[in-house]
Formats: C-alpha cells, structure tokens, sequence
C-alpha cells in the first residue's frame, strides 16, 4: 500500500490536520495540540468508550461521536468543543460527583485529582442533582495500598492495567448499575488476593480512590505517564 | 434428507392423522399450562378412549388469545373453546362430530379475522416436539429448495427483495445485513439467534420458541447458507425454561433427521447449532453485550463500529438476528419475496407480532400486518378496555418505547410512525393503560427497570437513569419541585446523546413520550400534589412552603 492512500485529511475545530489512516479521532486532536476532554482513556491501555466525555460532534450527523474510539474519515468535519458538548461534559461530571462520596477536601488526592480538574476545566460550579451518598466501604486489606470505594468513578482503568499490562487480572466489576463495584479476585479483601503489588493501578487510578499508605494528606500526585514508555520498551525487546 | 424424504415424512403424518375423525388442539402454552391445561389434555385422552371415538388430542403452542384460557380447539369443525376445565373434558368428546358445548365456545371472529398469520402460521396446529408435525406444514421445505436450488447471494437478493427489516427493535434492513456479512472477508463466520427477550410485557419470541422451535432453526441455517457461515448460536434467557428445553428437542431431532449436520442434503454445506443460556440480564439483548455473553465475559456493550457484520463473535464476521425475524425467514423463501412485500405498508412490510397486555379485554398474541392502525388492533383485535374504564395511553416498544395517546392512535403501525410519536416498534410488547394509570408512576416503572438493568459501564446511563429515578420518585410522592422537572428534562437529552448503546440512548423514552402527551399529569402532581388516577401516595406535607424548602 502507497503511502499516500493511508493519509486522510480532514478538519478538527476549523483547523484542517492530516492523519493516518486507522488513528483515532482522539489522536489526532492531540498531536495537533486540540484538547479533547477524557477520563476512562489513557494513553498505553486499551479503550473501552465508557466516560462519554470525549465525545464529538460530526458534521453531517446528529450522533455524537467518542474520539477515543472512533477512527478518522477522509473530509471528516470534527468539533470538539461546542456549547451542546460542553453542556453534556457538565452533566456527566455532575452525575459523577453526585454518585458517590466524593468530597475533595479530605481526599488525598485532592490537587491533583483528574475528577477535580476536569470539574474546573469545564466550568463546573455546582452539582445541581441530589447527592446519592451510597453507603460504601474501604478496603485497606493491602498491606501497601488502600482501596476507597466513595472515591471510585468506575473508569475500569485499573482492571484494564492489572489484567493487560501486568498480565494478573485481579481487579474485575461485580454488579449492575450503580450498585457496580470494583473487586479483587472473587471479591475477597485486596490484601489476600493474587495482587503481585506492582503498583501500577494505584499510579492509572484518575481520583484517589486507590492510593499508597505511605502518602500522607493531599501529597499524592500520580505517574501514570510510565504506561506508554513501559509499552515502548517492551515493545523494542 | 431429501425432498422426496421429506414429502415422504408430510404424507406419512397425513396419513396417519387421516385415521382419526377428530383433531382436538390444547394450547400448551405457559399462560394455559399454569391454568391447568396438562391435566385438561389427560382428561381429554382419557374422554376420548372411554367415548370409543377416534379423537387425536394434540399439544400445540400458543394459540394466541391467552386471557381465554386454557384454550382448546376442535378440527374439522374449528371450534374454539375457552376456559375449559379438565371436567368438561367428557362434554367437549362427547360434543365431537354435532353438538358443540355452547357454554364454553367462544367467538373470537373480530380478534382473529383482522389478524395475518405468518410467523404464527403454525401456532396451535403443530405439536411442537414433533419435527413431522412440522414437516408435514411444509417445513423445512424452504431450507431444502435453498440448498439445492439456490445460490447464497440469491437468498440474499430474495430477503432484500422482500423488504423484511429486523424485528427485534431497531429495524434494520435484513437483506442488508445479510449482504454484509456475506460479503465480510473471513473464513469462519457465525449466525446467532437473539432469544434474549427482556422487555416487561413482551413474550412474542418465547411464544415461537416454544411453540414452533424448528421454525428458527430452519430461519438460522439457511441464513448461515446466505452468509457462508457453519456454527450458529441461540442465544435465549434462562428464565424461559420451556423455550430451552423445546428447542434442545428440536434440535436433536433435527440432528436426526439430518437438517443438521454435516453434508446437509447431500449437498457441502455444514451447520450446526449450539443453545447459550443468558442469566437475564436486559442488556444482554444488545448485540455486542450478547457477543461478550456468548464468548463468556462480562455482558457489557462495546462502542460501534466495529459492527459485529465484520467483527462479532471471536472478532469473526457475525449475523445477530432476532427469533422474530428468522421466523420469518422460511416463509419468504417459500412464497417469494414479492409475496411478502406486498403485505404491509410502505417502508414497513409483512407483518409484525405483538404482545397486548395490561387493560384489555384479549390480552395475548397477535400478528398483524404492517400499517393496521393502532386503533384496530386496541379495539378490534384486544376487544378494548374492559370494565367500563376510559383508555388512556398505549405504550409500545417496552422500557425503550413510548407512551401513546388517545388522539394518535388512527396512525398506522410501522417503525417509522413510532419513532415519529416518540416511541418505537421494539420487540413488540403492546401495554394498554386505562385512567387507573398514572402516567408519572408508569415513566417512573419504566425508569426503574432501566436503572436496574443498566449494565453500569457508561456514566449517563448508570448515574443518569439513577438520578431520573429519584426525581421522578420525588414527583410521584408529591414532594417533586418544577425545578425537578426541569432537572428531568435536562437529564433526559444528556442520556440520550451521550450514553453508549441502545439501552441508554432510549431510557428516557418514556418519561420523554409522557412529559410530551400527559405533562399537565406531572404539573398536577407538582402543584396540586394530586394523582388524578389515585395511585400516587402523596407524603404528608404541611405547607407548600416547606416543599420548597
């Protein structure tokens, strides 16, 4: 295949950007420096299109579209950024704060919580839905980590990692609906699960809903930025 | 398995039903099976042998008008009776041949002339644990002309040409989607059967599992001809036990007869099907969930594209249709796809069934063609609400559908008229509501089932519909706020924009289709804090001051 029939073109917020063929619509608005809101993507994992915070509007078509997921078309007319879209984004991240028990100002990860900064990013002043406050657990079984389950967005960030990068698969989803809920091997207590204690969903979690004992306060920012690099060596070897 | 094989099977049955006098059909159906009907078909047996009268009693599926029940139906002389017990057993063979026992015949003309019998063709005249029965009403006639004298890209154009769209609530063009996973690149390809009904109020697709299982299964082998496929899968739920055991039944017997297999007809196509049991989940009626399902993972929807047509099962080429729709399958080949284009109306054909349930004289099965007005099938076919009640709404399309009023019901069925009024054809659960319905408390049932069902993977639809839940309970309880409906509305376009399959997209439908035709129901129960239905409890609230507080 000729190099040229891979390219497409096509326009992303009135700014015409070229791609490859097979990229997402997600990759391309950030190789072009575009912001697209995300949440449930990270780069190095698999997509699963579930936060709906990434999606787009397509002209020619009423149906929004997730960038994470969806590829690029040639002479596709993409906006990211329209009022329509801006106000859904405010309503899912209302729905999310108003799941759970998400108070920011005791949460270690308070400051550098991706919940907490898209909340700022998209304007997010009040959450005008009654708060839900479920009656939820924490597990602090591990002897490393703890689990805070009023703190969980259900990315499946963390399942996605244990099971695709470090290959154990301990985290998985048990439940339906709101009643759904992150679980160590059969939903036994994280610390006498098969968990190698690598780490690596402590470091993907976006909130601080899986965090290190270690960490005291608000002193928890996260690393997620290892899962490409560590996807690039291994695939060199 | 031959043709003449096959003829051979039909004349034999017709020979040996010649040797009887008398034909005595008893609706084994599950509505009639838990009245009593097993014991009624012993007795019946019994009857006969004592009477000296040559009687065939035969078990059938669903005869339809199941609020009669249990049904039995005498051949030649096609005599309806309903609610037979077991004691009129005696009356009922000694009536045979002359003198009909006029207290328990029924008249059922308007309910069953208005009706177009194609899916249903066989209900209440097969046995259907009896593969013969039938063969012997032309089955398995379609699959054996298709293998011998077809070519797959010649089914398909037959399906094409008759406009058939799926039945399973979408509507997408069947011929096209056959076309599509034909022409899918891979050598291994499959067809899976959506058995997963899960609509409250709707029990079509159990009804023709049951009742002519062989009828899906021919449908699916020759749709696995069309599209170059050898495994199929049935995917049904496991709270449909009857339906499982009838067609591991029919299954076998198929296997047996060699419509199953290996070398079909003697000819180098292969197919074989294999049953999954769902655990009942709602969102295992997605087509991606139910893949995830069959593959043995967590029954969650993937985004599409990729469509399973390309990427289905195992990442393989997949043809997902539902029980409805490969039922129909057998007849168009039959008949020709002209035949059933000319039936219905004009971007919806042939005919479609229905379950009518809730506040109707003849709750039960129908089918009727495309384009009867909604009216005919409440009135006509159902006999209308009963008990001197006024009708008020009709809700298709189950918890994805929509409400329907009074004034709209001159339209004529079909998906895109539905879809217009803000419901939608779905499965084909058809719920009548009457004025002791209250509109709230029906958006807020609906609302319920959806949030137990959501499967919790996309945020609008696990958080949205919980939200939508708690506000239309407030509402319902007279503690509600304009704002709260407000807050509702608002609710109801995120969801459905932005969540990400089907079950979300159309969970707002009936608080949608509600708030469009009864809102002064809603404003009633804000303001006035009154049910003009009664079924509301309003809390106990002092002032209004205090409400709004």
């Amino acid at each position: 295949m000729s190099q040229e029939t891979d390219v497409k073109t096509l326009v992303i917020d009135e700014q015409e950007v070229s791609a490859r063929a097979g990229q997402t619509i997600l990759e391309v608005a950030r190789e072009n420096d575009i912001n697209i809101p995300t949440l449930c993507h990270l780069e190095g994992l698999g997509d699963v299109g579930a936060c709906r915070l990434c999606l787009v509007e397509i002209k020619g078509s009423n149906k929004l579209l997730p960038a994470c997921v969806a590829t690029v078309q040639e002479g596709m007319e993409v906006s990211t950024n329209t009022e329509r879209l801006q106000k859904h984004r405010r309503t899912i991240l209302e729905l999310l704060f108003a799941e759970r028990n998400h108070v920011c100002s005791v949460c270690v990860s308070n400051g550098h919580c991706e919940l907490q900064t898209l909340g700022q990013e998209q304007g997010l002043t009040h959450v005008r839905l009654p708060y839900r406050n479920p009656d939820l657990f924490v597990d602090a079984s591990h002897e490393r980590f703890t689990l805070d389950h009023n703190r969980c967005i259900l990315c499946t960030r963390c399942v996605r990692v244990c099971s695709e990068i470090e290959g154990a698969h301990i985290w998985d989803v048990m439940g339906r609906g709101t009643n759904s809920l992150i679980i160590s091997d059969l939903h036994q207590e994280w610390g006498t699960s098969a968990c190698t204690r690598c780490g690596k969903c402590v470091q993907v979690c976006p909130t601080g809903a899986l965090f290190d004992k270690s960490k005291i306060g608000s002193d928890h920012p996260k690393y997620p930025e290892f899962l490409p690099y560590l996807n690039l060596m291994r695939e060199a070897q | 398995m031959t043709i003449e094989e096959l003829e051979q099977i039909a004349k034999n049955v017709q020979q040996e039903n010649a040797k009887y006098d008398f034909e005595v059909n008893v609706c084994m159906d599950l509505a009639c099976a838990s009245q009593g009907a097993g014991a009624l078909k012993d007795a019946l047996e019994k009857a006969a042998e004592a009477a000296g009268k040559k009687v065939l009693v035969r078990r059938t599926g669903c005869m339809g008008p199941c609020s009669h029940g249990p049904l039995v139906r005498v051949d030649p002389e096609a005599t309806l009776y309903h609610h037979v017990k077991a004691e009129n057993a005696p009356s009922i063979v000694y009536g045979l041949g002359g003198s009909p026992v006029p207290e328990l015949q029924c008249d059922l003309n308007d309910h069953f002339d208005k009706q177009v019998r194609v899916v249903l063709e066989n209900a209440g005249l097969i046995d259907p644990e009896k593969v013969d029965d039938y063969i012997a009403h032309d089955g398995y006639k379609a699959l054996l002309t298709v293998l011998t004298e077809m070519t797959p890209n010649g089914v398909v154009h037959r399906i094409t040409e008759s406009g058939l769209r799926g039945r399973g609530g979408g509507g997408y063009p069947t011929g096209l989607k056959w076309g599509t996973v034909a022409k899918a690149k891979g050598d291994v390809k499959y067809v899976v059967c959506n058995g997963d009904e899960g609509d409250p109020g709707a029990f079509m697709d159990r009804s023709v599992m049951e009742g002519d299982p062989h009828r899906v299964i021919e449908g699916m082998a020759i749709a696995a001809y069309a599209v170059g496929a050898s495994k199929g899968f049935i995917y049904v739920r496991a709270e449909y036990p009857v339906a499982v055991s009838r067609l591991t039944t029919a299954l076998r017997e198929a296997r047996r007869h060699g419509l199953l297999g290996n070398n079909i007809c003697n000819t180098p196509f292969n197919f074989d099907v294999e049953i999954r049991l769902g655990a009942g989940a709602f969102v295992c009626g997605e087509e991606t969930a139910l893949i995830a399902s069959i593959e043995g993972k967590r029954g969650t929807p993937k985004p599409r594209p990729p469509y399973p047509a390309s990427s289905g099962l195992w990442g393989k080429p997949t043809l997902i249709n539902n029980v409805e729709t490969y039922a129909n399958i057998a007849p168009i080949v039959r008949n020709g796809g002209k035949w059933f284009h000319d039936m219905g109306s004009e971007r919806s054909k042939g005919t479609k069934v229905f379950a009518l349930t809730g506040k109707i004289a003849n709750t039960g099965l129908v089918e009727v063609p495309m384009g009867i007005k909604l009216r005919e099938i409440i009135e006509d076919i159902g006999g209308g609400v009963p008990g001197g009640h006024k009708f008020k709404a009709v809700q298709t399309g189950g918890p994805s559908g929509g409400c329907i009023p009074e004034e709209m019901l001159d339209v004529g069925v079909s998906y895109d008229a539905l879809v217009k009024m803000g419901s939608i054809m779905g499965s084909g659960g058809m719920i009548v509501m009457d004025d002791t319905s209250c509109m709230v408390n029906v958006a807020r049932f609906f609302i319920e089932f959806c949030m137990t069902e959501s499967c919790g993977k996309c945020i609008p639809c696990r958080a949205g519909t919980a939200q939508m839940f708690t506000l239309l309970t407030r509402i319902c309880n007279g503690t509600g706020t304009i704002d709260d409906l407000a807050l509702l509305e608002d609710l109801c376009v995120t969801v459905k924009e932005t969540s990400l399959c089907g079950l979300g997209q159309t969970a707002p439908n009936p608080v949608l289709s509600t708030l469009k035709y009864f809102r002064n129901e809603y404003i009633e129960h804000i303001l006035d804090k009154h049910c003009r239905a009664g079924v509301c409890q309003m809390a106990a609230v002092e002032s209004k001051n205090e409400v709004m507080a």
